[in-house]
């Protein structure tokens, strides 16, 4: 059953303009809080590994997602990972013409389980599934203890 | 229907703001959860969460985003939400899971981290109002429970130091909750009649603060319970969900009319016919004092009106004949919205199978009910347990 | 079998510690806007509002005259049958003085709000809106109000064309 009427002129129809708006502060963790702190004041990257389902988690977790255990294991990336998959952007954020290409990437580090998804500092020709890539941080006092402290990964030169 | 039992409970602490993320927070209890009941996550067969709006967190699709947390990883899982229900709906969700046959042992894990939302989660509850009606007023959710309160007092003829003796009682009884946000063990009746107007009748001392938190329960069939062996499994007796019209400005707010119906499904299911004989003890939600009132009346544990004289006369103490909110309450213990499932099934949990230590109820109790309360005041949820 | 718990978990934060950046964070805002449709219903009653008039909507089934208007009858779940003007007055069905705004920023002159339902109307049929010429001793459930309504060239087609609801004086109507 529809309604007993309907309006048939457009201009008769009326809508309400408004926005949704509000600041968040999202706090790191526990987990995050160490993983930000090391990567701000020492520029090392962590990760956590649980013992009984034999994973090493990047970004570090509290927990093991599997079993649920507390991870209390913290161990360093290796210093290189490889491009697993990318893509290259020509749009912005709003979905205007971004004025130049960018080239996103998910990074895995061998023995790691999980990565970093982020920029690479390569033009779109060079980069390829298997690049060798190693982060590049921002200078220790421009660090703030956020994912921008790496700038982005640039390839490994051999 | 199979019976289902509650065999587990876990909480973090209520504060105005915490440190861990959503993740972090669903991680907490459920694990304390686990482990209370002894069990680990590879023989949990569903798991359902709760949470209210995303826009608390900060986190489209939050209860996809903290779902590894609670361990849901490669498990049936979904996320209820039903407002200020979800605190005892979850539990409901919880309880079909099992009852229907389709998991043995299911994990509820309820989260909110409203201290994400700057300037002040107001900001967020905004967004409740209908965009064309209400919001170009400019409202502040205060405002829906100083209309309510008023028209519950004017029609009863209900004087404030009545309601806030449960500000009181509650408060008070939170000092006994090792998480409790706002226990106080010297408040008294005129510190909450001197506090400062919000939006009259409505005064500081008479709400709930927001807060951030997370509870889980572990739930399991009857076969599951022998199974484990389970020493104290308190059982889901009965439960009823309700909801009203959204336009509330067409309805009279004295009497919540949605909490009853919700009310008698459980109570059917339960058995129960006589709610005031046969309930021992109550949780009703309580973000403002005169909801714990208004919530008793409609959990029909006492005539309309009726509620403050019961609590005047001390009948709602923790020693009383109807102890009510023994835990201390959203009021004493926080309102991290759908976490407070950790104060009202879980309370019911630890008092039914004599966990809960300095709280514990002195006379003898078998039978307990609770509800939760959600949305512009449309939605009820009920849940009867009991041994 | 588990055991009782004993230990609580949660790292308490303080605002300052938040506010100025003792723990690690990102912040974000986000920017999201909308035009919300008013629909079938609500598009004649803000219409009918920028022409000073509050109308509402008939449910045959149910006998009454639904306001604030819809297309269907939420109670019985029929489409509603027609229009029906109805007069700018009313009575408070409930009320609260408030020392907050929107914001949960406190205000020094109180905002008188409330729910009004309207004469014409079936019983208890209102909106909430604004009182104004009130005081906290004057204003009670109950009390007969009259719509102020912004002058002509200010209205727009919104529940603001109401600037308030106002005490209904002797022998108006």
């Amino acid at each position: 059953m529809t309604f007993a009427e309907k309006t048939t002129d457009h201009r008769k129809l009326r809508r309400w303009e408004g926005n949704v708006e509000a600041d968040y502060y999202y706090t790191s963790g526990l987990a995050g809080e160490r993983f930000f702190t090391e990567l701000r004041k020492n520029g090392r990257i962590l990760a956590t590994h649980c013992p009984r389902c034999d994973l090493t988690y990047l970004p570090p977790r509290m927990y093991c997602e599997r079993c649920l255990a507390e991870l209390r294991d913290w161990k360093e990336v290796p210093a290189t990972g490889r491009v697993e998959a990318f893509t290259v952007a020509r749009l912005d954020e709003q979905g205007h013409e971004a004025p130049e290409p960018q080239v996103w990437a998910f990074i895995k580090f061998p023995g790691i389980h999980g990565g970093f998804v982020h920029l690479v500092a390569a033009s779109e020709e060079k980069v390829k599934r298997g690049l060798e890539v190693r982060p590049r941080l921002k200078p220790q006092p421009l660090r703030t203890g956020e994912i921008t402290d790496i700038e982005a990964f640039e390839p490994v030169e051999h | 229907m199979r019976k289902v039992a509650v065999i587990g409970a876990g909480m973090t602490l209520f504060r105005r703001r915490l440190m861990e993320t959503p993740k972090e927070l669903c991680f907490e209890a459920s694990r304390m959860a686990l482990d209370s009941a002894g069990i680990e996550m590879k023989d949990v067969d569903a798991v359902i969460s709760g949470s209210a709006p995303d826009g608390f967190d900060g986190v489209h699709m939050k209860g996809e985003y903290y779902s590894d947390g609670c361990g849901a990883y490669g498990k049936p899982y979904m996320r209820v939400y039903v407002g200020g229900g979800t605190g005892v709906f979850s539990a409901i969700s919880g309880w079909y899971h099992i009852a229907s046959g389709l998991a043995d042992i299911a994990l509820i894990v309820n989260e909110e981290k409203m201290s994400s939302c700057m300037p002040h989660p107001q900001s967020v509850f905004a967004y409740i109002w209908d965009p064309i009606l209400d919001r170009p007023l400019k409202p502040n959710l205060v405002w829906i429970f100083a209309m309510e309160m008023n028209r519950y007092m004017t029609v009863h003829k209900i004087k404030k130091e009545d309601i806030a003796r449960v500000a009181v009682k509650n408060k008070r009884n939170a000092v006994d909750h090792p998480c409790a946000q706002l226990a106080d063990p010297n408040i008294t009746v005129d510190d909450v009649l001197n506090s400062e107007v919000m939006a009259w009748p409505v005064q500081r001392l008479d709400i709930s603060p927001p807060s951030d938190g997370a509870a889980a329960l572990v739930m399991a069939s009857e076969d599951a319970v022998k199974r484990l062996h389970v020493e104290t499994p308190v059982w889901m007796k009965g439960v009823g969900w309700c909801i009203d019209s959204t336009m509330w400005t067409d309805r009279d707010l004295y009497f919540p009319e949605y909490v009853a119906s919700a009310a008698k499904m459980a109570y059917k299911m339960a058995k129960i016919d006589d709610p005031r004989k046969q309930i021992d003890f109550a949780e009703p939600y309580d973000p403002f004092d005169y909801k714990e009132l208004h919530h008793m009346e409609g959990l029909l544990l006492c005539k309309k009106g009726e509620a403050p004289i019961l609590t005047r006369e001390g009948v709602t103490q923790r020693d009383g004949d109807l102890p009510t909110c023994p835990s201390g309450g959203l009021l004493g213990v926080g309102n991290p919205i759908a976490a407070t499932m950790g104060v009202k099934i879980g309370e019911l949990y630890w008092q039914l199978s004599g966990q809960a230590g300095k709280r514990q109820i002195p006379k003898e109790i078998k039978t307990g009910v609770t509800n939760a309360w959600g949305d512009l005041m449309q939605y009820g949820a009920v849940a009867v347990m009991g041994v | 079998m588990g055991q009782t718990p004993q230990k609580w978990p949660g790292i308490e934060l303080s605002n300052d510690d938040l506010m100025n950046k003792k723990v690690t964070q990102t912040r974000y805002h986000p920017k999201a806007k909308f035009a919300w449709s008013a629909g079938e219903a609500i598009s004649r009653f803000l219409n009918e509002l920028k022409e000073g008039r509050l109308i509402g909507r008939e449910c045959r089934h149910c006998k009454k005259i639904l306001f604030p208007p819809r297309m269907f009858c939420e109670q019985c779940f029929k489409p509603t049958s027609k229009w029906v003007y109805l007069k700018d007055t009313g009575t408070i069905q409930t009320y609260s003085i408030s020392y907050l705004d929107k914001d949960a920023k406190r205000i020094t002159t109180p905002i008188y709000v409330g729910v009004v339902s309207i004469d014409g109307a079936s019983e208890k049929m209102g909106i909430m809106h604004y009182f104004g010429e009130v005081t906290k001793d004057t204003i009670h459930i109950g009390m007969k109000v009259k719509a102020k309504w912004r002058p002509p060239l200010e209205r727009t087609g919104s529940i603001l064309d109401i600037e308030y609801f106002r005490p209904l004086k002797e022998g108006e109507q």
